[in-house]
């Protein structure tokens, strides 16, 4: 297929970019050791073995996954989840007629920032959730005396690896990736269903009604929308013929039609795919627990639902990890529906053999994703909770049917040959 | 004038002129020289005064016979030589307020519920034993609802130690005076 | 699973007040409750009879304190009608005008604390940002916003300012603005409509016979309204309409939740209309009688129901006996049958839309 497209930034993918950082952290190390057998006569011929083992094949892709698995994490949790959050507060705020958090670097107390010109705590506001987490790392962790002290610690270890694992396969262009997984949509989504288990596992195992009837109203529920989830994502399997999320966003690359100078892509939204669009939105809002479907979190009644015992930084985990599913979930609607990463490409900067696209297909998907999550946010905050088995109800009465339906549409269209 | 039922009429929201002397001329009609006192207080409202064994037979003749549906308020009050049980009941048809305040004597203070009555009743009467140590015959629940559990005194009673802190009474009262 | 009792409360985030509801619940129906009030109790009516008449205003005040001026209000009636002094024309309007300042205010108050019960955090910072248009015409006429310690027996603290009747114009005018937005946030979301129609229903005859009064009443199709049914001071020249909720399937939380936001914009109609028809000359106070002897009490639609003060006096310049009657504290008798049959997830819905304030309950 001709790639018309914008190109990754990340070329051609995070593996061979770390690859270059491993070979030079190597080489570094290459150095000081022939140093070293040079100060040292007797260790010159183990040395240069060692040196020799260190550029074998073996060394260099351990530490170069390792440091993509690091990349992508810090990529996913320091960048992402700290943008978003502070994206939502701000916009949130700005919903409510105030003004939001402000703290930014502005408010450090140690020199250039500590300007006597400039108020401390009138900034943007994007350090304020490194505050608070560096508030709850200094908090105690306190365990209740009669919980279930093994699954109660477990949990947040549960819920936090299931939910970094979806971003092992979760691309961010068509290099920015860990790993390409021939059935990745299988996998991502197996990996974000994970999640309710831990949180059942946390609201049982506390000793508290509260966050029993949060941890089992939430089990309810994601499981409820779980289904209308994967049915969606059937009816989409009949129009892409593959579980590979790479090849799903290539398939949404060409024009549907051109309107003068402007091209319409061929989104799966833009389709037959797009009541199975509708549904799989409504199920992920929910997978992400979000108000209107917050119930098993609400504060109203359940103190903080499930997460009432967690204190410090376990409450840390899973109050940030229910950014990173949304952040997950929005970047699977939008690779799935919204043609991911494709965009058009003005101009190709290069930077001393370094090609530097503009726009780079990193950015059309942040874009994409963060419009996203602004949406879902919007929505958040205008709407009151829907009670649980009013959530119930339209989980398993509307959602399934309809998707159901999504699917005979999907291969009805497909049967057609749209 | 409708006759109290179960199920409420909607009312015009107005109220009625004259209807407290009508209200009045019925209750002395009915029970006689068993008010100690009938009088009008003022547009709307009819006090009367029965001694503690009528309060039952007076409240079901108001709340039947003269639809008087709402109980507003219980008081007990301490005169140190008796008690007095306040009854504030209302009539939401006509407006009309009806005072009833039912004597008790202070070594026995013992008066029928009127929970049967007006389930109004129920928080009321327990806020007065709980207060007062006036004790409601027939209360299906008469327990401390305002003080802890494990009280053991009536507060609101006059040998209840009173605050006497100087800032708030004057000097002239404190020495004996007025 | 079997029944259990929960404590929602007293340390509760959004049971607004200190007070306990147990609720037994048999998985996630309720099947009874059973409230635990006190918490808050602070001796009121023993404390008040030690101060003096005028002084007592002060206690008033902070029985309910998000809704001051209605209680200090029924206070001096209560204690006007024992020594049989009426308070002069102007004063009346004057008092009017600053109880439906303060009934606006309590019902913002309300309003802004429902929102969040129901997930919609929104709806706090909205309706308190309107308060404080309230709050600040409060202030212009009595000097605080809060607890203003501004009606007195025989009349009020002080004459209205100049020119208040153009700031209130102007506050008012912009509030009934805002109005309508506050309905798209509410009425018009379906979300809302799902979590409060058929939710907490008591019927006609059982609101009256557990003495529920106020919008809770009207919104089970009463038309009781104690400014109407039995006016005090100049409401009978006021022209305005209860809001008693019309039609078969009164009683919800949504007809509570109608009841009281319609009665925003009455308010605001009583206040315009008030600043229109006040007497511009005229005293605002008589000076009462040091001491009193008799009894008297008054009973006034406070922002919750009926208030009613009960005041006895033996000669001495202060009360014998003063006896608050608190609408929360009647209908809160009334909330196992509101919660009876619904779901846990209800409770904060309904106990929003009943209005709990805890200062005036546990007295």
């Amino acid at each position: 297929m001709t790639h018309t497209g914008s190109q990754p930034l990340v070329a051609p993918n995070l593996f061979e970019v770390c690859k270059v950082l491993t070979l030079a952290i190597l080489t570094l190390v290459d150095v000081i050791l022939d140093a070293l057998g040079a100060a040292i006569p007797p260790l010159r011929a183990p040395l240069a073995g060692l040196s020799d083992f260190l550029f074998g094949g073996f060394v260099v892709t351990v530490l170069t996954w390792l440091i993509a698995m690091t990349v992508m994490l810090l990529w996913a949790t320091l960048f992402n989840l700290l943008t978003v959050m502070w994206m939502e507060r701000k916009f949130y705020s700005r919903l409510q007629d105030r003004y939001g958090i402000m703290v930014s670097i502005w408010s450090l107390p140690f020199w250039p920032f500590n300007r006597r010109d400039r108020p401390t705590h009138k900034g943007t506001g994007y350090l304020q959730n490194v505050a608070d987490g560096v508030k709850l790392l200094q908090k105690e962790n306190l365990t209740p005396a009669s919980a279930d002290a093994a699954m109660f610690h477990i949990s947040p270890v549960l819920i936090a690896s299931s939910t970094l694992m979806i971003f092992v396969a979760l691309p961010w262009s068509s290099g920015f990736y860990v790993a390409r997984l021939e059935f990745g949509l299988l996998f991502v989504l197996a990996a974000f269903s994970l999640a309710p288990l831990g949180i059942l596992i946390a609201g049982w195992s506390a000793n508290n009604k509260y966050t029993l009837v949060g941890g089992l109203r939430a089990a309810a529920m994601l499981m409820a929308y779980a289904i209308p989830m994967i049915l969606a994502v059937i009816a989409l399997t009949f129009s892409t013929g593959t579980l590979n999320l790479f090849e799903i966003v290539e398939q949404q690359e060409r024009a549907l039609f051109t309107i003068g100078p402007l091209s319409i892509p061929a989104w799966y939204l833009f389709g037959p795919q797009i009541l199975g669009f509708v549904v799989f939105t409504v199920a992920i809002v929910a997978e992400m627990e979000r108000i209107p479907f917050d119930i098993p979190e609400a504060e109203a009644e359940l103190v903080e639902g499930w997460t009432t015992e967690y204190s410090g930084m376990r409450f840390g985990i899973v109050f940030g990890f229910k950014w990173l599913r949304m952040i997950a979930g929005a970047a699977l609607i939008v690779i799935l529906y919204l043609g991911g990463w494709n965009g058009p490409v003005f101009v190709n900067l290069d930077l001393g053999g370094v090609l530097v696209p503009i726009l780079p297909e990193e950015v059309y998907f942040l874009a994409k994703v963060w419009i996203l999550c602004l949406f879902f946010i919007w929505l958040s905050w205008s709407i009151p909770r829907i009670r649980i088995d009013q959530i119930l109800q339209i989980g398993w009465k509307r959602l399934v049917p309809y998707a159901l339906l999504a699917i005979l549409i999907g291969a009805a269209a497909r049967v057609v040959g749209l | 004038m409708s006759s109290g039922s179960a199920d409420a009429a909607v009312s015009a929201g107005r109220p009625v002129k004259g209807i407290e002397q009508e209200i009045r001329a019925q209750l002395v009609a009915r029970f006689g020289d068993r008010l100690r006192e009938a009088q009008v207080v003022r547009p709307q409202v009819a006090r009367i005064v029965i001694d503690r064994k009528d309060l039952v037979e007076v409240c079901t003749y108001l709340k039947e016979a003269l639809a008087f549906e709402h109980l507003s308020c219980i008081t007990a009050v301490d005169w140190k030589d008796h008690f007095e049980g306040i009854y504030h009941v209302s009539n939401w048809h006509n407006g009309c307020v009806v005072q009833v305040t039912a004597h008790i004597p202070l070594d026995d203070p013992r008066i029928d519920s009127v929970v049967p009555l007006w389930n109004a009743a129920n928080y009321h009467e327990r806020e007065a034993w709980d207060l007062m140590g006036v004790v409601y015959e027939g209360h299906p629940k008469l327990e401390r609802i305002l003080l802890p559990k494990d009280f053991k005194f009536h507060p609101l009673r006059k040998d209840f130690a009173q605050e006497v802190d100087r800032q708030y009474i004057s000097r002239r009262k404190l020495k004996g005076g007025k | 699973m079997p029944e259990f009792w929960i404590n929602m409360g007293p340390q509760h985030p959004m049971t607004h007040g200190l007070w306990n509801m147990r609720v037994k619940v048999d998985g996630e129906t309720i099947v009874d409750a059973e409230p635990e009030i006190g918490y808050l109790h602070r001796g009121y009516e023993k404390i008040m009879e030690v101060r003096e008449f005028q002084k007592n205003v002060v206690l008033t005040d902070r029985l309910c304190y998000v809704s001051s001026i209605t209680w200090s209000h029924a206070y001096c009636l209560a204690v006007e009608k024992m020594m049989g002094i009426e308070v002069p024309e102007r004063g009346q309007w004057i008092r009017v005008l600053s109880l439906e300042l303060q009934r606006v205010a309590s019902h913002l108050m309300w309003l802004a604390s429902y929102g969040p019960d129901l997930g919609l955090l929104t709806g706090l910072l909205w309706a308190l940002r309107e308060r404080e248009l309230f709050l600040d015409l409060l202030q212009l006429l009595t000097g605080m916003r809060m607890n203003q310690n501004f009606p007195r027996v025989g009349g009020v603290r002080n004459d209205v300012p100049e020119n208040f009747d153009a700031m209130c114009r102007r506050s008012v005018g912009y509030f009934l603005g805002k109005l309508d937005g506050y309905e798209r946030i509410f009425h018009d979301s379906k979300v809302f409509l799902m979590r409060t129609q058929g939710v907490g229903k008591i019927s006609a005859a059982d609101a009256i016979d557990w003495g529920v009064t106020g919008p809770n009443l009207r919104a089970c199709g009463i038309n009781v309204d104690l400014r109407r049914l039995d006016p005090y001071e100049v409401y009978e020249e006021v022209d305005f309409e209860p809001q008693v909720w019309k039609g078969t399937d009164g009683g919800d939380s949504y007809a509570r939740f109608i009841c009281r936001f319609n009665e925003l914009r009455e308010s605001c109609r009583i206040i315009l209309e008030v600043v229109e028809k006040m007497p511009t000359t005229g005293a605002y106070r008589i000076r009462q009688p040091r001491r009193a002897e008799g009894e008297g009490f008054a009973h006034t639609e406070d922002s919750r129901g009926e208030a009613l003060f009960y005041v006895a006096g033996d000669g001495d310049d202060r009360p014998y006996r003063v006896k608050i009657r608190s609408p929360v504290f009647s209908t809160m008798a009334a909330t196992p049958l509101l919660l009876r049959g619904n779901k846990l997830a209800d409770v904060v819905a309904i106990l929003g839309s009943v209005d709990v304030c805890v200062g005036e309950m546990d007295k």
